[in-house]
């Protein structure tokens, strides 16, 4: 089966460094593919030139048999790439359930002229959005929050919060970018137990997790980043034996002193 | 009618036209944080348009229709022009629209002279007060209405509410952003050109009108933090009356003063408060 995403020879700069270098990465149908690697390893670069929020200085990235490297962000969020930021998780002024339904923005509408236009049949489109998003936020385990607004929920329901916007534009391939961090224990665990639902549902992942737990839970493949290039790909039973890998996780003494290259 | 009540009706009628200046402001601020200074220009714009068509024999309804379209391509413009060009600060656009607001008077002068403009409206009176003041305000409350139920009832409207809160992320859920700025100038344009159009009837317009709509318009904006529609309504409401009985019971050479007075107490009684960080 030909892979959704493919990421080949991914290259981003800033100035003179390289924050990723040469990357290769595949997501495959129903796949959820973890990027691991410590901090500075260019994760989040990876992340956002997936997304569209950064541009690649070369390579290619190609979804789904297109190449969407040159798409703007909101391009290929109507292609069905969801994101769910570590950062601004949420809308503020917004409730829940409202932030749900901005998520099925991504299949209903192009610009506003469009949305003028479908004005007239505003409400039978209204009640469809409900329903996405009322199928969404129980996915999510949010359906008693709905009329919560959304920026008072605590960090790890605000998570869930952008899954379930997520899946309310019916997304192919979902982003996740670090969702573990910051969560306690039983926040974490609960993100997990929905991602596996996710994942058992056949939805495509890519999860980029500084929390090697958490990706060995529930990755089908990882891929791990050092420096900006990938050290080591594979099951994660496969890569945790990596030399490769253990010298950039546990630290190696001979390599203390190259941060101040 | 008393004179009290005249005052108070024409009161409200003014401040609906400052309560739909300011919400233009506050639509285009909450989605593009660009205060748009030639938000007063629409308005003149609009009500010149209407004294020419109308002119030209088109019947009332259609002709102020035409002069509130205008005004919304020109809020289109508008933004193309301050805000069209990747990158751009807000604080840069600001200087643009304040440029473009200048750059109106040249249009105006050049197309209908520099005299003070009127066309009639809805004519009569029931006790001493112009019954056009009562289709100021039943346009206004419809139209804020529409816009409101727009903003919380529509796919477009949370796409507009989550621009203005994230546009960062706004775009990785599939929001054009830009397009979504355009389209707030758009609207910001037509409530602008609402305004002018309606209140030209009871209040000659002439090419540097925008002064006293814009200053009044802000000043109810800004009791909203430039992002509150309700209390931008009440600012303009409150304006309105006010200098509506300062015009009446003191002097008319006073009610300019009232906006800037307004503003002065809002921005006091603001100082020492935290969201004046946000406003700013």
């Amino acid at each position: 089966m030909p892979a959704l995403l493919t990421v080949s020879g991914a290259t981003r700069r800033f100035g003179g460094v390289y924050a990723l270098r040469d990357v290769d990465l595949e997501v495959a149908p129903g796949e959820t593919h973890a990027v691991i690697g410590p901090n500075g390893a260019g994760k989040s670069t990876l992340f956002k030139l997936i997304g569209g929020q950064l541009v690649a200085t070369a390579g290619t990235i190609g979804y789904d048999g297109d190449r969407i490297d040159r798409l703007a962000p909101h391009r290929r969020a109507r292609r069905g790439i969801a994101i769910a930021f570590q950062d601004s998780p949420v809308f503020r002024g917004m409730t829940v359930a409202e932030n749900v339904m901005v998520g099925a923005h991504a299949i209903t509408g192009a610009g506003p002229v469009s949305a003028i236009l479908r004005l007239p049949r505003h409400r039978r489109e209204e009640a469809r959005i409900r329903e996405l998003a009322s199928v969404a936020l129980a996915r999510a385990g949010l359906s008693e929050w709905a009329d919560h607004q959304a920026d008072a929920l605590p960090l790890g329901r605000q998570r869930a919060l952008q899954v379930a916007r997520a899946l309310c534009g019916n997304p192919r391939l979902l982003l996740l970018d670090e969702p573990a961090s910051g969560l306690r224990g039983p926040e974490r665990s609960a993100l997990a137990t929905l991602i596996e639902q996710l994942r058992g549902e056949g939805l495509s992942i890519l999860l980029v997790e500084h929390d090697v737990a958490f990706v060995a839970r529930l990755a089908d493949r990882v891929t791990v980043l050092d420096l900006g290039r990938v050290i080591a790909s594979g099951p994660f039973t496969e890569i945790r034996a990596d030399p490769a890998v253990i010298a950039a996780y546990l630290g190696d003494p001979d390599r203390a002193g190259e941060g101040s290259r | 009618m008393g004179e009290l009540a005249q005052y108070l009706v024409t009161g409200v009628g003014l401040g609906c036209a400052y309560a739909l200046t300011g919400s233009g402001l506050v639509v285009i601020y909450r989605v593009t944080r660009v205060v748009n200074f030639a938000q007063g220009s629409f308005a003149v714009l609009a009500a010149l348009c209407v004294t020419t068509v109308l002119a030209a024999g088109l019947p009332h309804g259609v002709a102020e229709g035409l002069g509130v379209l205008l005004a919304a391509v020109v809020g289109l413009l508008v933004g193309l022009v301050a805000t069209g060009k990747p990158g751009t600060t807000p604080q840069a656009a600001l200087i643009v629209t304040l440029g473009l607001g200048v750059f109106a008077y040249a249009v105006e002068i050049l197309f209908w002279g520099d005299q003070p403009r009127s066309f009639p409206g809805l004519g009569g009176a029931i006790g001493g007060v112009q019954i056009h003041y009562l289709l100021i305000i039943a346009v206004t409350a419809v139209v804020l209405g529409a816009v409101a139920l727009l903003f919380a009832r529509t796919d477009l409207g949370r796409a507009l509410t989550a621009t203005a809160a994230d546009p960062y992320a706004a775009r990785a859920v599939g929001i054009d952003v830009v397009r979504m700025g355009l389209f707030a100038f758009a609207v910001g344009g037509a409530l602008g050109g609402l305004a002018g159009v309606l209140i030209t009837p009871v209040q000659q317009v002439s090419f540097d009108s925008d002064v006293a709509l814009v200053v009044n318009g802000f000043s109810a904006a800004i009791l909203g933090n430039l992002t509150r529609p309700g209390l931008t309504l009440a600012g303009g409401l409150l304006l309105g009356v006010v200098s509506a009985l300062v015009g009446g019971y003191l002097s008319t050479a006073y009610q300019s003063d009232v906006a800037l007075v307004f503003m002065l107490v809002v921005l006091i009684a603001r100082a020492g408060r935290r969201d004046v960080v946000e406003a700013a």
